[in-house]
């Protein structure tokens, strides 16, 4: 395996897990991580060195705001029902809410912020893979976690009220 | 030597994200002890980030399914790799010849006709960009892709080479317009990022460019000879402002912006936001 390769192969895991953070559907996810492959494979002469899995993050996070533009054409019909059996096995009441509250971002401060928490990717780094200035990295942050904190500080004493 | 320049926002952030300067972390922590407002702040951004990584950490040890593995992707794509180089050529052999008058473009249209026309381009673009499997209907390589829109929508119609700004040609398809059938070419750079050019007859007066936006996508249009043209992409008003001109150029074979020989950015005039 050439060194480009093995590469994109180690920074699999990490896209699978940012995928599944975005999409919150294994299926989808897996899709998303798949089609980032095969653009990587397929521009594999545009890359100039640098940070392989930076720029695996950006062609992922292009690919995403692609679908979430297609998907806005049509009515919203969010289940809360999870078609996915796998995630049903995992973390319980905590695990949805933060989903939840997740899924309430707009798309840019959503990749935003798990680059920043999930994937422990600089500002900088962020930065690039947006192409957008580090302030604005920095507000997306700041709007995201205001706005989870407003979910999750809203939602716990509806549910304790009906314990 | 503790600094006192009042913390902010920001910095509690990048206190939380380890990005703060070490020379500002005393600062921050001697701030955050006589400030509880802001040491629940972030206590709650803090126990957001954990509640997130147990949530998804995991998936990253789940064992890789075999249609992630970039070796058997590399074996099913080189075939796509040719397709890229060869779309370069197929752009630059067919199509060198000089634009096609449209005789007695008659019916002049009204400016509603052309702002339908835009926001057909747009609605197509929307649609196909995020299309990942199906994105064309016929491939950069084939070679009856040209001849074939060109007949359909009548004009020798030709994709414009983009290489230099990185965007290949995928292919393209046939479209119903508003004023006949509509040939969309689709491109694609290396971040996964995708523009269009969508071409029709347009019984309208010819006109310079025209750049409309909202804040996730962006066109530039002309109207050129009996026909439009409108290039869709990300809202980024000088690289798709470079591509039409490129487009345009290429197509019209003269060096000058359409309408007038005054520099491109004088032509475009802001509509929408």
């Amino acid at each position: 395996m050439s060194g480009f390769h093995q590469g994109i192969q180690a920074s699999v895991p990490a896209l699978r897990r940012y995928a599944r953070a975005l999409t919150r559907n294994a299926e989808t996810a897996d899709d998303l991580v798949q089609d980032t492959l095969v653009r990587a494979l397929r521009s594999e002469h545009l890359f100039h060195g640098g940070d392989i899995r930076s720029w695996l993050f950006t062609i992922l996070t292009n690919l995403n705001r692609n679908r979430l533009r297609s998907l806005a054409r049509r009515p919203p019909a969010t289940s809360l029902a999870d078609d996915d059996a796998a995630d049903l096995a995992g973390p319980e009441a905590g695990g949805r809410d933060i989903e939840r509250a997740l899924a309430m971002l707009v798309d840019e401060q959503r990749h935003a912020l798990l680059l920043v928490v999930l994937e422990g990717l600089s500002y900088r780094e962020v930065a690039e893979v947006q192409g957008v200035p580090i302030g604005t990295v920095m507000s997306r942050l700041a709007r995201a976690r205001a706005q989870i904190k407003a979910y999750l500080d809203g939602e716990r004493p509806a549910l304790r009220r009906i314990k | 030597m503790t600094d006192h320049t009042p913390v902010t926002q920001d910095e509690l952030h990048a206190f939380v994200d380890g990005e703060l300067p070490a020379d500002r972390r005393d600062a921050v922590e001697a701030w955050l002890a006589s400030h509880p407002e802001d040491a629940a702040l972030v206590h709650a951004w803090r126990a957001q980030a954990e509640a997130i990584r147990a949530r998804y950490a995991g998936v990253a040890d789940e064992p890789v399914p075999a249609r992630l593995q970039v070796e058997r992707i590399a074996r099913n794509g080189s075939r796509w790799r040719t397709i890229a180089a060869a779309a370069a050529v197929a752009a630059f052999i067919i199509g060198g010849v000089a634009g096609w008058m449209a005789r007695g473009a008659s019916a002049a249209a009204t400016p509603d006709s052309v702002e339908l026309f835009t926001a057909d381009a747009l609605a197509a673009h929307r649609l196909y960009i995020g299309e990942v499997r199906h994105p064309i209907e016929v491939g950069a390589t084939e070679a009856h892709l040209l001849p074939w829109l060109s007949r359909r929508v009548g004009t020798s119609v030709r994709a414009p080479d983009w290489n230099a700004f990185d965007f290949k040609l995928l292919g393209g398809r046939l479209l119903p317009g508003p004023s006949g059938p509509a040939a969309l070419f689709m491109y694609e750079n290396a971040n996964g990022e995708r523009v269009t050019l969508y071409c029709s007859k347009l019984s309208a007066e010819s006109s310079g460019f025209r750049f409309n936006a909202n804040d996730k996508f962006a066109a530039i249009r002309w109207v050129e000879s009996g026909y439009g043209y409108v290039v869709s992409g990300p809202a980024d008003k000088p690289r798709l402002k470079n591509l039409a001109r490129a487009a345009y150029e290429q197509m019209e074979n003269r060096a000058a912006p359409p309408g007038n020989r005054s520099s491109v950015d004088q032509l475009m005039s802001r509509r929408g936001s």
